[in-house]
């Protein structure tokens, strides 16, 4: 088999995403869904504030403005920012280490098969008699009445694409603590290596409660249990602590990987190692830790007591430490350094004051007295969209432009994106900053609509052409991405000429066992290292020879088809005779080829060291 | 693994090798005599009318402790070296689930 390009036709192609195994495609696969999902997302979002750009609008109302705001929330939290979280990981992490895959290739393609799958099910909840209407955090008190099949729709397909995520975590702990290149220790790993590191460990803990959660759901809706029915012993509340026991470590799991990409861009663009990076690597692990602290500031008002709301509002105030350590450390990164405005690093500049601003009202909100206040209203809606835009999504955007030529080979347009930058910036301090003003005059959340003549419209009104801005931002990086693809200029291995970390060694985009030669780590930042001491490349820790592959193979999309199918028969089991019949088959596609998977030998192949030789000759010339 | 700190040669170190297996046996035959006899111990505390709930309830969770101690140190071998991460993993997931349940026991719901 070679490694040099060759010119596929379309059915290939198709074949080659659903069958790969390979990293680096898998990052591609998560980015494409990942993005799709966050355009359907977006959309919502765009409903919801037309719907509440004046008062007494009818554009969307009662019942079907809960859904929208359901999956809004839903869709972006599970299918837009955990997927492109995991396309960022996917696309830099193994090469960031030295390795030339992820430990599990096989599972690495079944978790992205899952969430897909998972995806695609919640989403189709639209097409079938309506969408879950019970918020993204589906409280049972609410979900356990939601008439149809909407509810049905989240708990089977967050099921299905939490397996998927629970197997990407595992996976990224596996190969961060077992394939790290020859000298690479861990306090010489790269700040989003290690975010990857902690938010895959937040992931192992934190997904379990969150599985447990939603079986009692599932056996409460679908097969008569009575775990949050109180009128059959049951008891509502379990719902809430086990979602946010499962929630709260979520927003770090999606907030870390952030701080990695932000870490990678302040130390590139300003010519510094990043300061404090020892601090920052405990600050890292701490917030982790923290993170499972502090679940229940989510239900201050559910009326735990006060000696548990105060244990709790200190142990949140806490997590202020070490994010502050964070933000501090960055600061002092730009400290005299040689700072290039390219796109990701004014991302990565907006990012500071933007978050700050949502850490701020988070320490507001955390202070369990004034949280009677804030509860339930906009000032939260304000707040959380502060640190998950201003900061997910953030660096998102950055690490989409900034990695964009290692996973593409072409360099996204600089123009293009700083226009991205600036419409998304003013868009989004213009829809959210006045919202933290009109959740303060009681404007509650999830409310369709408001009254005239109560203070409301002019805060809406700015809101909703806040929103607008965000769209026509989405749309630019949209278009910069056709025009790049088409006719964008070729990206050199150190696509950004200041590279610092492992990836910017390896050409754009990486070849498929991304190291000819396994590279020796000298110390942090191995690639400027090796730069400032002259040198073209890496120093190889081994000689070349053969590299061994994993063989692709479409078992991992046949596993998520069979449970997808499975899903379908369990949730129609109690209306139509069928339901049981197509639940079992689908149970058994999915055994089936984890049996086959088990018995198959499969021994993956070659690539010779000929093939490798040749290859890198056609990069260098 | 770092705990095969030989070869996958048999014929190297025979002797000291087959001194460490045995050794080895040894300790798993005293630990699985040890876990039966707890379990044991357990049925028992159960069975005998004397003891009150609030005896042997916590009495069996503490043999349950002991029982899984002895699982993985002795059969899924975490006193070999190599294992420090695993080790590390699990006593920070058990450490989170304790103060989870703690919080539930002190604060939250009583």
């Amino acid at each position: 088999m070679s490694t040099l390009a060759r010119k596929k036709g379309v059915g290939a192609v198709i074949w080659d995403y659903l069958t790969t195994v390979d990293h680096k495609k898998i990052a591609i696969l998560y980015l494409i869904a990942g993005g799709f999902f966050f355009l359907i997302g977006g959309l919502e979002a765009l409903f919801i504030r037309i719907q509440l750009a004046k008062p007494n609008n009818d554009f969307l109302v009662g019942g079907l403005y809960n859904q929208v705001l359901t999956m809004h929330g839903t869709t972006m939290i599970f299918l837009a920012a955990m997927p492109l979280v995991f396309a960022m990981m996917n696309a830099v992490v193994p090469i960031q280490i030295g390795a030339r895959d992820v430990a599990f290739p096989f599972l690495n393609a079944l978790g992205f098969w899952l969430f897909f799958f998972g995806g695609v099910f919640l989403n189709l909840s639209w097409f079938l008699g309506g969408a879950p209407d019970a918020g993204w955090t589906s409280y049972a008190s609410l979900s356990l009445e939601s008439p149809g099949h909407g509810i049905d729709f989240y708990v089977l397909g967050l099921q299905i694409s939490g397996f998927g995520t629970l197997m990407g975590g595992i996976n990224f702990l596996v190969t961060i603590i077992n394939m790290r290149a020859p000298g690479m220790t861990y306090m010489r790993m790269p700040m989003f290596t290690w975010a990857t590191f902690v938010t895959s460990a937040l992931i192992l803990f934190a997904f379990p409660p969150l599985t447990v959660g939603l079986i009692f759901m599932m056996m409460d809706r679908l097969f008569g249990g009575n775990f949050y029915n109180p009128a059959g012993g049951g008891n509502t509340i379990i719902w809430e602590h086990l979602f946010w026991i499962f929630g709260h470590p979520e927003v770090y799991i999606l907030v870390l990987p952030a701080f990695g990409i932000f870490s990678e861009i302040f130390a590139t663009f300003s010519k510094k190692r990043l300061f404090g990076y020892s601090s920052m690597v405990f600050a890292t692990v701490l917030i982790g830790f923290l993170g499972f602290m502090v679940w229940a500031h989510h239900m201050f008002t559910v009326g735990m007591g006060p000696i548990a709301n105060a244990i709790f509002a200190v142990a949140t105030m806490a997590i202020a430490v070490p994010t502050g350590i964070k933000i501090f450390n960055w600061l002092f990164t730009m400290w005299g350094g040689n700072i290039r405005f390219t796109t990701p690093m004014l991302y990565a500049v907006a990012f500071i004051p933007s978050f700050v601003m949502g850490g701020v009202t988070g320490v507001m909100n955390a202070a369990a007295a004034a949280d009677y206040q804030y509860h339930d209203s906009y000032f939260v809606v304000a707040h959380f969209h502060y640190v998950i835009v201003g900061g997910v999504v953030f660096a998102l955007l950055a690490g989409a432009h900034y990695w964009w030529p290692k996973m593409f080979g072409k360099m996204l347009n600089e123009t293009l994106g700083k226009i991205t930058f600036w419409l998304f910036f003013i868009g989004f301090h213009l829809t959210f900053f006045i919202q933290h003003f009109l959740g303060l005059m009681g404007m509650p959340r999830r409310v369709f609509t408001y009254l005239p003549g109560q203070g409301l419209e002019t805060g809406n009104l700015i809101s909703t052409v806040g929103a607008f801005f965000m769209a026509a931002a989405t749309i630019v990086l949209l278009v910069n991405v056709v025009i790049t693809t088409a006719k964008g200029q070729k990206a050199e291995a150190d696509a950004w000429g200041d590279g610092r970390t492992l990836e910017w060694a390896v050409a754009s985009p990486p070849p498929e066992y991304n190291f000819a030669q396994t590279p020796l780590v000298r110390g942090l930042d191995a690639l400027w290292i090796e730069k400032m001491e002259g040198k073209k490349g890496l120093t190889p820790a081994e000689p070349l020879g053969d590299i061994h592959m994993p063989n692709p193979s479409i078992l991992p999309f046949i596993i998520s088809l069979g449970l997808f199918i499975a899903a379908f028969g369990f949730m129609y089991h109690n209306e139509y005779s069928w339901g049981l019949f197509v639940g079992i088959g689908g149970l058994l596609i999915t055994l089936g080829s984890m049996f086959l998977r088990s018995v198959i030998d499969d021994h993956g192949f070659h690539i010779h060291k000929e093939e490798v030789l040749e290859a890198e000759k056609g990069v260098k010339a | 693994m770092a705990n095969q700190t030989n070869t996958g040669n048999p014929n190297v170190d025979l002797a000291y090798r087959r001194k460490k297996n045995a050794e080895e046996m040894k300790h798993q035959v005293i630990s699985f005599i040890l876990m039966i006899a707890l379990t044991l111990v357990a049925f028992f505390a159960v069975g005998y009318d004397e003891f009150s709930h609030w005896f042997s309830v916590p009495f069996i969770l503490l043999l349950a402790v002991v029982q899984v101690a002895f699982q993985l140190y002795y059969f899924m071998h975490m006193s070999h070296k190599g294992h420090e991460l695993p080790a590390l993993f699990l006593y920070g997931g058990v450490l989170v689930a304790f103060l989870t349940v703690w919080a539930f026991m002190t604060v939250v719901w009583w």
